[in-house]
């Protein structure tokens, strides 16, 4: 049985907050869809409704966190990272404020919203700002797992949260640690790099690959900052494509990491799948993985397609 | 209430005389923004007689001991009059006077704009107008929770009040009630551009007035806060409105004061000139202030 992420992330508040009497959550009145009224209902003086207002949410906050709280945000993610971007970074980032974005409804997979509130471009952003850890789970576990981690570290913190439930990835022996890139999957010609709930559908397309007869591995990238950029250059190595697949634009997500990381220090051919430098639409989970060739059959395809262009010999580049 | 201390004394600035100090801290931001060859001056001159009764007579705060838990807050909101909040930390002991010649310096403590993770005493780092108040409200809103008694001051620009973000602070203030946060606009009636002409006039307008046509003090009423209106270059005035504010924290409403403040304040040459929103002194105006600012202090000895 699976666990959506915004459970998942409101049930650990809950568990945590006996232990932390200094945990508060702020919510921008969308806690019925975050599920910051379940952390509501169970420790209502420790919640703070802020109302349609996400800037002056970030700036108490801020302010809330020099008197040693530990603030999380509850909104939708565009709101935070766009709305919003202006106080996170310079009330949060530049302050190094103890305060941890909870960013619920990231990706295109929002429940029909449209492109308005599918945040595509939040990774970039939050990765650009000096001292921000971006953390993007893979499933429910993982998001517990980083709901500990941050509400015990000391610095701000950008979590993303999908909104609805995927297929498990890890088990309750799980724990978080910052950087740390996670093989699911071993394979010698391509290997899939992803990060967030599009892991799962890399799993599924690395399956339907074998019974092509192409063997792929797939590494999960839960923590974009920061990275440990060596086990990615090392499990690039001995493979003949890299491929980037996140639900998340092109350009300064996962893509924009490792091709980073891999022109820096190895450079070779890079394919990068995800939003191609444009917007969603309102539509069903399954046309907008379709439409954006990252449900796992579209990635399968693609990946065969690449690997029939590329060279036999590890690290060739065509 | 509070003494002054530290270089205040060193500098034999008599410390009773709130105008004094201002003349002395008008000065310095003459003085500083000439050496660093970058930096406002208009704002930080309206504002001075403000900075001034706050640091040495409203708030209750320990310059030795800047993190002091119990310690009243201040966030000034219009970051870019950083170099007057500056001089009166100085005068009123945070560092030594000498330490302004450093600002806006590589490494200093002092930059351009206010960084609490560089100099103790900050509350709040500023710099984008429109969120010192916020960090108050979110403040305010700890102080309650943990049971402190402080009063958070946070103070505004009148061209400040244009920012959607202030607007969303003043709501939510109003919603929790908190009589201990207070918002002081130095309302210096200039802003960097200005608004376009008014139909019939000629050119673009002459940036005066950001509030022209819009009743500040309405606006915040009708939002719930309570609201004070002074000269903001009156010491008393000033030190009476706060004391007020603070008073009736009890009373679940935060208080705006509203001061009527003239930029570029107290020499002759800069008051009411947009010029000077962010013009650097040449030697021969900054000897000049300093000499009218000393011969204003002579008069009066």
């Amino acid at each position: 049985m699976t666990t959506a992420m915004r459970d998942a992330w409101a049930q650990t508040l809950i568990d945590l907050a006996g232990d932390n009497p200094d945990l508060l959550v702020l919510d921008g009145d969308l806690g019925t869809s975050t599920r910051a009224d379940r952390f509501a209902a169970a420790w209502p003086d420790r919640f703070l409704q802020m109302g349609i207002a996400e800037q002056n949410m970030v700036g108490v906050a801020a302010g809330l966190a020099t008197l040693g709280y530990i603030p999380w945000l509850s909104s939708f993610a565009v709101f935070l990272t766009h709305r919003a971007v202006d106080p996170v970074r310079m009330l949060v980032a530049q302050t190094h404020a103890n305060v941890k974005i909870g960013a619920a409804y990231t990706g295109l997979l929002t429940g029909f919203t449209g492109k308005t509130h599918q945040d595509v471009e939040d990774l970039a952003i939050m990765r650009a700002m000096p001292g921000m850890t971006v953390i993007a789970p893979g499933d429910a576990t993982e998001c517990a797992a980083a709901v500990r981690w941050a509400t015990a570290t000391q610095g701000p913190v950008y979590l993303r949260l999908a909104r609805d439930a995927g297929p498990d990835l890890f088990d309750g022996s799980y724990v978080f640690e910052p950087g740390r890139v996670i093989p699911l999957r071993a394979g010698s010609d391509v290997l899939l790099v992803s990060t967030g709930p599009q892991t799962a559908r890399c799993l599924e397309a690395a399956e339907m690959l074998a019974t092509s007869g192409f063997s792929a591995g797939v590494l999960h990238v839960p923590c974009l900052k920061p990275v440990d950029a060596a086990a990615i250059l090392a499990a690039a190595r001995g493979v003949r494509l890299v491929v980037t697949v996140e639900e998340h634009t092109i350009l300064g997500g996962v893509g924009g990491l490792v091709a980073e990381i891999l022109t820096e220090h190895e450079p070779r051919q890079l394919v990068r799948i995800g939003i191609a430098d444009t917007w969603g639409e309102s539509a069903s989970n399954a046309f907008l993985l379709d439409r954006h060739g990252l449900s796992a059959t579209r990635v399968a395809e693609r990946v065969a397609r690449e690997l029939a262009g590329v060279g036999s010999s590890a690290g060739a580049a065509s | 209430m509070t003494a002054a201390s530290g270089d205040v004394e060193a500098n034999d600035v008599e410390a009773s005389d709130l105008e004094a100090l201002a003349r002395r801290g008008r000065q310095l931001v003459i003085d500083s923004v000439a050496h660093s060859g970058a930096g406002h001056i208009g704002g930080p001159l309206s504002a001075m007689d403000l900075l001034v009764a706050l640091f040495f007579r409203v708030l209750r705060i320990r310059p030795e001991e800047p993190h002091w838990p119990e310690r009243d807050r201040f966030i000034l909101s219009k970051g870019h009059s950083a170099i007057g909040l500056y001089a009166v930390m100085a005068l009123r002991g945070y560092f030594p006077v000498e330490e302004l010649a450093t600002f806006d310096a590589g490494d200093s403590r002092l930059q351009g704009h206010p960084d609490m993770t560089r100099l103790p005493g900050l509350d709040a780092s500023t710099g984008s107008l429109g969120q010192g108040l916020a960090v108050g409200l979110g403040i305010a809103l700890g102080a309650r929770l943990r049971g402190l008694g402080f009063h958070t001051f946070v103070m505004l620009g009148d061209g400040e009040t244009q920012e959607g973000m202030v607007w969303e602070s003043v709501q939510v203030a109003a919603k929790y009630g908190l009589g201990h946060l207070t918002a002081i606009v130095d309302c210096n009636g200039l802003q960097q551009y200005g608004w376009p002409a008014a139909p019939g006039e000629e050119g673009r307008g002459d940036r005066r007035d950001p509030l022209a046509g819009t009743r500040l003090g309405a606006a915040l009423e009708a939002f719930g806060w309570r609201v004070l209106e002074i000269d903001g270059h009156d010491s008393h005035a000033i030190v009476e409105a706060c004391d007020d504010a603070r008073a009736s924290a009890a009373s679940a409403r935060p208080t705006a004061i509203l001061a009527a403040t003239v930029k570029g304040r107290g020499v002759s040459f800069t008051e009411g000139r947009f010029e000077w929103h962010s013009r650097v002194a040449t030697a021969d105006e900054a000897a000049a202030a300093r000499a009218e600012l000393d011969l204003v202090e002579d008069r009066r000895a």
